[in-house]
């Protein structure tokens, strides 16, 4: 379906080359001389190389518009038997999109960082690890194939890792680094499992040659103990697990919340806009593979449903304002896969494109908060904040816009992306639609006040602040509130392109996936009145939730501490997170460490082996003892010992013969 | 003397004019000594180099042989040859003793003049190992590696060097004698220790399983596989730092080596029959390879029992009998010499400061040693595979071959790859990050010498990782000729 309508470039272009080229570079020579010479203007080249990367990606996806697909290799990376696979790109209108959403946000937060970070130790370290970053996220989004998708999504997860753990000497940043990547790692194995059988049944890890492939294993079932599994499912199941892990999605979504030790770019960057939609970005690259099976989809389904109702569930007890956000970013990605899951691939690649400047400008705002509160003991607890508004007039707009966004009040542009997910939810082929659209709807209204408690706990009433900061806080500087303009504008606009055709729109974002994603999977016939009501809904379930956080957080205060003391458990249980940690911790952390403490290194290794290794050579001993008897030093005795071994070998050379 | 034709005897003898030289200096002078002992080595790796860039890639059998009459009257020939699956440890062997000896400039105090005699006769015996097709000749060089082994380790080790030497000595001897006994019937009962000669002989079934499992035997304990594996942590960490490298870097290959080089092609239906358990033991040895370094509490040991792990992985692959996984078992092998070396190396520079292994000794060394620190960063990451390392193309062509063969011992040993994530960032997160620990407060940051032995094995990783052709193509056709036997 492609080729009808693009012209297919399979030859090297340096200017898709250099997108992902030039933040390693940058990246590289900042790290090996930033300390020594660069030290405060370590941001020099890793700015300049973003932005360039960011032009070129403009003109890269004018490019695609104009229609034009880059599909090429750069060198063939690996090549063992019919195992082969390049370094190369696949620029589609899917990809160009992320790329240019990648390098716009990444280019911006990268000028956001130089006010952020200033004045901190490891500045150049920042830096080199931010843009090294995009470096694997631009590898991961342009691959054309699934091992280079592998090197860039272990890539993005080894960055994340350094940048939660980028204050090292605080425990808690290291041990959230750690976790982020281990809990990553246990998708990863499904993931790189995934990989392998894609490679079994289709011996290729090409997109472009995996796709018309796909029909040869539409009827083929595998035999597991007994049990006939569904070829395409246990494939796409296991690649959805590497989604589940990084795209921090239940059961794996633990991690995400302790991710915000980080430093607030690095949590707008990598932990909200970018590398946590790439699982997002996998399942609508390879939606092909998961549409062959139903079950699949019910499942992917369901994962974000469930994930996206929980996490609503969390925000509102959290303090910490980074941990509100993401927890309402678990909720959002939760939307997108919920999205994938009714088969509208193109609304959850819409809302991925939107949520990105809204949760970004979110963080980006959070940050400025921060940093204007980074005095106080705990900067990042709600409880300190108040009255913002005042001291920080940029800062509290855009954040304002940013939670209308996210609110899904119209005109913004999380409204468009999420009505778009509800509504192709609800004319959904698939017969689960109209539950996703329901807890969809639901979580609408709970979005809408877990943010705007922070709007009004942050940026209304009284400054509660002013004993542990000694004084008022100010605005942030230029450097950090112009790319908060950007951005908000970004958090309006981004919606515009997807304005459906009930509204007058024509829809820009749907015609230009389209040709890669498909169809959106949704009954043929809608009528209009239906919509509309949706529409009606969805923007009461924002309304709503924003007047509810006015009730209780402006008009009337005392409702709060009534329900964390009247529901005293069900508070706790939600404050504490599901109590996922203190599970995790007590059925699989605890089991193994105790197996290898115990089990391994006590009692098999120390005990049972060595135990016989020892014994053996004890029993030796003894023997040895004995034979010491035989060591008489007479040369007779000797001879008769040759001569009895000459027999033994005889007999034994004759028997063997 | 045409310099080609007896390229192998010049990278295997060139060490002897080392040795020379060095009885001849006055052991005082350890200066010379050293540059003497750094030269020979530093040719011998430009000659085994010239060996790489001659290498014929079409070629799958032997290529340099050199044949002449030894031990005329047991029939048994100065007989050396590689192929495609041996030449690429060859420079290996040469590289990592240079860097041995660099890595120990400062560190060896006593008896300087026989610790490198014992290192150049080390890298004489592996290289003989590694191009002799007599198996007497083999056999010779297979049990010579011992001796200077056992004195690196037992003269200059740590406290528990005698126990750990001895367990060392007695566990490789137990395996070879049963080698010993079945080359002794093979040359009976076909008058030659020549290798070439022996393959594909008709053996009754039964006979080549003693014969598998005799051969076999030598060969996992040097590997080490499970459940023969503990002598390895002894010896490691007894070991001083140029041992630990050799041990990890080449010697414990050679036992994966011998079983492409001898047990696969000489008992294939052998090696056929006794493939599931050799894949369940190499699954067991990567998981509980892998729980048992969550629980050391002593650098080395923790990074030995990640031996344990990754030569799991090297046996998988060389059973999977597929020839993806085996080309990715060939450049594990290589891989995990580079960086197990490179790891060891870097232990041993603290080691060197501080003289203590406990882990919980050190803290915030990210602080006080930042370029230590992200040299220790990249060998721990190819160390659990992180793509663009070389230690991800080892693992994901062993997987995603043996993948194809055996769908269950993928997914188990794929388990390994999270347990190797666990406890490799767990070490650096205790020993790097947190609270800088007042022992490591003041220590001096690399040593030049230090530096230039671990820049090589950095490029190395980077090399392997992002082109691995370059070293895959040596395989291709002697390992497709290998697998003929398992068509």
């Amino acid at each position: 379906m492609l080729e009808k309508s693009f012209e297919v470039m399979t030859n090297f272009n340096i200017f898709v080359f250099l997108i992902p080229f030039l933040p390693l570079v940058a990246s590289i020579i900042t790290l090996i001389f930033g300390k020594k010479y660069f030290r405060d203007k370590s941001h020099f080249l890793p700015v300049l190389a973003l932005f360039l990367s960011f032009l070129l990606s403009i003109k890269v996806l004018i490019d695609v518009i104009g229609g034009k697909i880059y599909n090429f290799d750069v060198y063939t990376w690996i090549f063992a038997s019919h195992l082969k696979v390049g370094l190369g790109f696949l620029i589609d209108p899917l990809s160009a999109l992320m790329v240019a959403m990648v390098a716009s946000l990444s280019f911006l937060i990268h000028v956001y960082s130089i006010g952020y970070m200033s004045g901190d130790p490891g500045y150049y370290r920042f830096f080199s690890y931010i843009s090294l970053f995009t470096f694997f996220m631009f590898m991961l989004c342009m691959s054309n194939n699934l091992a280079q998708l592998y090197l860039g999504w272990e890539g993005v997860g080894l960055c994340s890792y350094l940048l939660i753990g980028f204050w090292y000497e605080k425990k808690s940043a290291a041990d959230a680094g750690k976790k982020a990547f281990i809990v990553n790692r246990v998708g990863d194995f499904g993931f790189a499992l995934g990989i392998f059988m894609v490679f079994y049944y289709l011996g290729t890890l090409y997109y472009h040659e995996i796709f018309p492939k796909l029909p040869e294993i539409s009827h083929s079932y595998l035999n597991i103990l007994g049990l006939k599994v569904y070829v395409p499912f246990l494939a796409s199941f296991l690649l959805f697990c590497g989604a589940v892990g990084k795209s921090a999605q239940f059961p794996l979504h633990v991690w995400l919340p302790d991710a915000m030790e980080g430093p607030t770019p690095v949590s707008a960057l990598i932990h909200a806009a970018t590398m946590v939609t790439a699982g997002v970005f996998m399942v609508c690259r390879l939606h092909p593979l998961f549409e062959l099976s139903n079950a699949m989809m019910c499942i992917v389904a369901f994962v974000g449903a469930f994930t996206c109702f929980m996490a609503a569930t969390i925000a509102p007890t959290q303090f910490d304002i980074k941990r509100v956000i993401a927890f309402s970013t678990l909720s959002q990605l939760g939307y997108m896969f919920m999205a994938c899951g009714v088969g509208a691939f193109i609304a959850g690649m819409f809302h991925l494109f939107t949520h990105a400047y809204f949760k970004a400008l979110l963080f980006l705002g959070a940050g400025s908060v921060i940093h204007a509160l980074h005095h106080a003991p705990d900067p990042n607890d709600i409880r300190i904040m108040g009255g913002l508004k005042k001291y920080m007039p940029v800062t509290f707009w855009t954040f304002l816009i940013a939670s209308l966004s996210i609110s899904g009040i119209p005109g913004f542009a999380g409204f468009f992306s999420k009505d778009e997910i509800l509504s192709q939810a609800y004319f959904s082929q698939y017969s689960w639609g109209k539950i996703i659209w329901f807890i969809g709807w639901v979580v609408a209204a709970m979005t809408a006040f877990y943010t705007f408690r922070v709007v009004f706990r942050a940026f209304y009433g009284e400054f509660k602040g002013k004993d542990v900061i000694h004084g008022y806080p100010h605005e942030s500087p230029k450097v950090m509130t112009i790319p908060l303009i950007f951005l908000a504008i970004g958090a309006v606009i981004a919606g515009w392109i997807g304005v459906p055709e009930v509204l007058g729109g024509n829809n820009l974002i749907e015609k230009f996936l389209e040709p890669v994603l498909g169809h959106p999977k949704v009954i043929h016939e809608i009528p209009h009145s239906t919509e509309y009501l949706l529409m009606g809904l969805s923007v009461l379930a924002g309304l709503s939730g924003i007047f509810l956080a006015w009730l209780v957080y402006i008009k009337v205060p005392a409702l709060e501490t009534v329900f964390s003391r009247n529901l005293k458990l069900l508070y706790t249980f939600l404050y504490r997170k599901w109590c996922f940690d203190e599970l995790y911790h007590l059925i699989i952390i605890r089991p193994v460490l105790w197996t290898a403490r115990c089990i391994v290194s006590k009692i098999s290794d120390n005990f049972i082996i060595e135990g016989i290794v020892n014994g053996s050579a004890r029993l030796v001993n003894i023997v040895g003892t004995g034979l010491r008897y035989l060591h008489t030093g007479i040369v007779n005795y000797y001879g008769s010992f040759v001569l009895l071994g000459v027999i033994i070998y005889i007999i034994l050379y004759l028997y063997l013969k | 003397m045409d310099l080609l034709n007896n390229l192998l005897s010049w990278i295997l003898w060139f060490p002897l004019i080392g040795i020379v030289i060095i009885f001849l200096i006055n052991r005082t002078n350890e200066k010379a000594i050293k540059w003497v002992a750094l030269i020979t080595i530093l040719i011998d790796f430009i000659l085994s180099l010239i060996l790489l860039l001659n290498f014929n890639f079409s070629d799958p059998g032997f290529q340099f042989v050199e044949k002449k009459k030894w031990l005329d009257f047991l029939n048994s020939y100065y007989f050396l040859g590689v192929d495609g699956i041996s030449i690429l440890f060859i420079p290996l062997t040469t590289l990592t003793t240079l860097l041995c000896i660099l890595i120990s400039w400062n560190s060896i105090k006593k008896k300087v003049k026989e610790f490198h005699l014992a290192l150049l006769f080390t890298n004489i015996s592996i290289v003989g190992t590694l191009c002799a097709l007599d198996l007497l000749l083999f056999y010779i060089f297979w049990e010579a590696m011992l001796i200077p082994m056992y004195l690196i380790i037992g003269i200059w080790g740590g406290p528990r060097r005698i126990y750990a030497t001895l367990k060392f000595f007695l566990y490789t001897f137990f395996g070879s004698v049963f080698m010993l006994i079945a080359i002794i019937y093979l040359y009976i009962k076909f008058g030659t220790f020549d290798y070439t000669l022996l393959l594909n002989k008709g053996y009754s079934f039964g006979i080549e399983k003693l014969l598998f499992l005799a051969f076999a035997l030598a060969f996992a304990i040097k590997i080490p596989m499970w459940p023969v594996h503990t002598w390895l942590p002894d010896a490691h960490t007894e070991a001083p730092t140029a041992g630990s490298v050799i041990l990890a870097g080449i010697l414990i290959k050679l036992g994966a080596y011998g079983f492409l080089r001898f047990v696969l092609p000489m008992f294939p239906h052998a090696s056929a029959y006794f493939t599931p358990l050799i894949l369940t033991l190499s699954v067991i040895a990567i998981i509980y390879g892998g729980l048992a370094c969550l629980a050391q509490e002593d650098l080395k040991r923790l990074i030995a029992y990640s031996s344990v792990s990754h030569m799991g992985f090297v046996t998988l692959g060389i059973f999977s009998l597929n020839p993806i996984a085996m080309k990715g078992a060939i450049l594990q092998m290589i891989n995990h010499g580079i960086v197990t070396g490179a790891l060891f190396m870097c232990v041993g520079v603290v080691y060197d400061r501080t003289h203590s292994r406990a882990i919980n000794y050190y803290g915030g060394l990210a602080t006080t040693m930042p370029l230590y620190a992200a040299l220790f960063m990249i060998f721990t990451l190819a160390s659990i595979g992180l793509p663009g390392t070389n230690g991800f193309i080892g693992e994901f062509l062993i997987l995603a071959g043996t993948f194809l063969s055996n769908k269950i011992a993928t997914t188990f040993a794929a388990l390994g790859v999270i347990i190797g994530a666990g406890y490799m960032l767990w070490l650096y997160q205790r020993v790097f990050f947190q609270k800088v620990s007042p022992n490591v407060k003041n220590l001096p940051p690399l040593k030049t010498n230090e530096l230039v032995a671990l820049i090589p094995m950095v490029i190395l990783v980077f090399l392997i990782g992002l082109y691995p052709n370059l070293f895959l193509d040596f395989m291709k056709t002697s390992v497709a000729n290998l697998l003929m036997n398992f068509k």
